[in-house]
């Protein structure tokens, strides 16, 4: 079902192409998040920059989220073997070893309190690990200093993957109505390529009443208030008007949506990231 | 956190997306151009609905004097894939009198295609049951096969469903012939055992080409199944890299491993004062000293390799005596008359390394790692009236060996099992198993008293001998001039 409904955005995209060519469509507006507010390079080598980044350690345990709330496997650690800066790019490594009772270590970074911010472009450009078991995300979290709790606080997953599905994406989103097991989430298939051959860029446009994901210069989904209403018939709350989000990329291992490492999974593997960049609209809205 | 369930958007959202994506995507967009020069044509068809640009016979069948039945292959106007033809294979019975299997290949009707624009064979297939497909691949042409890939055991399904056979490095197929290979046996199921019970079945190939797919990546060669082996060696002797291997993710993510000819990969010798490799992969042993053999495939380095020591020269095992013919039963020497079709392993540990070798017309056996193994010949032999078992033994590991020599009598029915076999042990003394030195074991036949690895008591009859198995702790010997003799 999602192979034909990508099959189906891939041929209306294309003749639209050559039909409107660099025309501009009059009926929509689409705002224009071009003003570059925060952005972490990785320049330099061995550094992770702590003005843009917090680690998350452990297995979730101290954080009252054993499995980090998904029965992940991996002991996440602040450790060079799974995060450092090498060549310009931030390299987030899951290993296989015995570590705190855990099988595996990882690493998740996040820049709570650091780097936050309502709507805008969030956008990462990353070459993804590959074999069953692997769980990549680039992701976004509601600020909880309020005291609220997840989902109301809203979560926007702007790239997951498992390394089982190699050609393949999704985007979600959760809140209050339609968290974890009925969240809201389209795949998207990448046309003849991987995931873990090369970089893509993985981003949102995200404005008042609406979230647009793309891959690359594919936009492939958008989320509104009217989508989400559609889908929790009615029972959802659209909660991403109301606070600043924060940025997280980890590599987990396991858990239950991508399962348990097989025999064939090799490792070490890691999640290569070019850049990570936040915008925000010129336009006044 | 981040519990999921992928949920679908409907066909009116996907509508109002296109729209958007063009003012997004805006007048940026770079067409590559590169161009291909090619010396031969590199046509990607192989069968759509017809032969493309294949010999006129079309399908070049294994030789029948070795079971392959020629008449098994044809096309079906009635079943296809896309259009209105494909490729269909009646496999046959194993007792086909036509033939047990069919199999065969596809050769280019030029002087071969330029394939390196491309990084897979793909086909789609169905069955008429769900049976495995022993064999696909490409590059074997009959001739010197030099860049043949055999994907092993696909599974059928009923319906239609796409196959890939990657190819382990496209830059090497500048001019191939091979465009495919395949071999199918009967459906067996009942036991899984090659015994004649196997039926037959349909199956059909359409849309067979060579494909340009991004989406086959993580090439992980290897060499020696993937093993570091560590081996002794002789100058003047070869040894050959065996159990190629290339494994690709593949779109769906499963792992395709295929078995890969030697000239994809470019082998190295870290001493070729000791041991250098030719484009076949054998290695030829040249001088003294240690080496290590390592192979990479498209720039990336084999799993496995072998650590060569190499002593000197071989240096056989003293000749057996002359002995008159009724006072001998041979069972490998080159001294005496021997048993027929010796098997020097027909049953063994999963680690053992086993290998003849001949120096000077005098084969000898190596069983490097050895935990246990037989060896077993056509028919059984009456040993009763024969003294002694004599077997020469070199000690080839450093480090505290055993070696236990056993025999095994098939009893009165001649055959294995049946309630009437037997079978004992000789533990050699350790003393006796000195490294790089040939000793003589004469074991009296009556001493034969240990109980054996596979049950039996000890002191087996000596009417119907069928098996010499000799068990260790992982040492290595080399064997030469295993015989009964009597005084």
């Amino acid at each position: 079902m999602n192979k034909n409904l990508n099959k189906i955005i891939g041929a209306l995209f294309i003749p639209c192409l050559f039909l409107i060519g660099c025309g501009t469509d009059d009926t929509q507006t689409v705002a224009r998040f071009n003003n570059l507010v925060a952005e972490d390079n990785f320049d330099i080598d061995g550094q992770i920059d702590t003005s843009f980044w917090n680690f998350d350690i452990g297995d979730g345990s101290e954080q009252g989220l054993p499995g980090w709330g998904n029965n992940e496997l991996q002991f996440y650690t602040d450790r060079p073997e799974n995060v450092t800066v090498e060549n310009g790019f931030l390299l987030i490594t899951a290993q296989e070893e015995d570590f705190n009772g855990a099988q595996y270590t990882s690493a998740r970074l996040q820049t709570k309190g650091k780097i936050q911010q309502r709507y805008g472009r969030f956008e990462a450009r990353i070459r993804l690990p590959f074999g069953q078991g692997m769980w990549p995300a680039f992701w976004l979290l509601g600020d909880d200093s309020d005291g609220s709790v997840w989902p109301q606080i809203g979560e926007i997953d702007i790239m997951e993957n498992t390394g089982d599905a190699p050609t393949e994406i999704f985007g979600t989103v959760h809140g209050p109505g339609y968290s974890a097991a009925s969240s809201i989430s389209k795949t998207y298939t990448l046309e003849n390529d991987r995931v873990d051959t090369g970089f893509h860029i993985y981003g949102i446009e995200w404005g008042p009443n609406y979230i647009n994901y793309y891959v690359d210069d594919v936009l492939y989904y958008q989320i509104t208030p009217e989508e989400v209403n559609e889908e929790t018939d009615g029972e959802g709350e659209w909660v991403f008007n109301d606070r600043e989000f924060y940025i997280i990329l980890n590599l987990a291992v396991g858990g239950n949506l991508p399962g348990p490492p097989s025999e064939e999974t090799v490792f070490p593997q890691t999640m290569v990231v070019d850049y990570v960049r936040v915008y925000e609209s010129i336009n006044t809205n | 956190m981040k519990m999921k369930n992928r949920k679908q958007i409907n066909l009116k959202t996907i509508f109002s997306l296109t729209l958007v994506l063009v003012l997004l995507v805006g007048c940026e967009r770079n067409l590559s151009d590169e161009a291909v020069f090619a010396t031969f044509p590199n046509t990607a068809d192989i069968f759509t609905d017809s032969p493309v640009s294949l010999t006129d016979e079309f399908f070049r069948s294994f030789d029948p004097a070795l079971g392959a039945n020629p008449e098994a292959f044809g096309t079906d106007d009635d079943v296809a894939f896309e259009g209105n033809s494909s490729i269909r294979i009646d496999v046959p019975a194993a007792n086909d009198p036509n033939g047990s299997f069919v199999g065969g290949i596809f050769l280019d009707r030029g002087v071969g295609r330029d394939l390196t624009g491309y990084t897979a064979l793909s086909f789609w297939a169905k069955g008429s049951v769900t049976a495995t497909i022993g064999l696909v691949g490409f590059g074997t042409d009959f001739e010197e096969n030099k860049f043949a890939v055999e994907r092993q055991n696909i599974q059928l399904s009923t319906d239609w469903r796409k196959y890939i056979v990657p190819i382990p490095d496209p830059s090497k197929l500048i001019q191939e012939r091979g465009m495919f290979i395949f071999s199918a046996g009967g459906l067996d199921i009942i036991d899984s055992v090659p015994n004649g019970n196997e039926i037959g079945f349909t199956f059909w190939i359409d849309e067979l080409r060579f494909e340009n797919l991004g989406t086959i990546a993580q090439l992980r060669p290897s060499i020696f199944s993937g093993e570091d082996l560590t081996e002794q060696g002789f100058v003047g002797s070869n040894r050959l890299i065996n159990n190629l291997g290339a494994t690709f993710n593949a779109p769906t993510g499963e792992d395709i491993t295929v078995g890969v000819a030697p000239r994809y990969f470019d082998f190295s010798s870290s001493n070729t004062d000791v041991a250098f490799i030719n484009e076949l992969g054998s290695i030829e042993i040249v001088g003294e000293g240690t080496t290590t053999i390592t192979g990479q495939l498209n720039g990336v380095l084999a799993e496995g390799s072998l650590s060569l020591e190499v002593l000197g020269s071989f240096v056989g095992a003293d000749t057996p005596p002359a002995r008159d013919p009724g006072d001998v039963i041979s069972i490998f020497s080159d001294a005496y008359t021997s048993v027929n079709n010796l098997n020097f392993a027909v049953f063994n540990d999963p680690n053992v390394q086993v290998q003849t070798q001949n120096f000077n017309n005098d084969q000898i056996v190596t069983y490097d790692n050895l935990g246990f193994v037989g060896l077993g010949w056509d028919g059984t032999n009456d040993v009763s009236a024969m003294t002694h078992l004599h077997i020469d033994v070199q000690l080839s590991s450093p480090t505290s060996p055993a070696l236990t020599v056993e025999l095994i009598d098939f009893g009165a029915n001649d055959a294995d099992g049946g309630g009437d076999d037997t079978g004992g042990g000789f533990v050699v003394p350790n003393s006796e198993l000195i490294e790089g030195t040939w000793v003589g074991i004469d074991i009296p036949i009556n001493s034969f008293t240990q109980p054996t690895g596979g049950g039996f008591a000890g002191s087996p009859n000596l009417n119907n001998i069928a098996r010499v198995a000799l068990i260790s702790n992982g040492s290595s010997f080399i064997v030469d001039n295993i015989y009964f003799y009597r005084e």
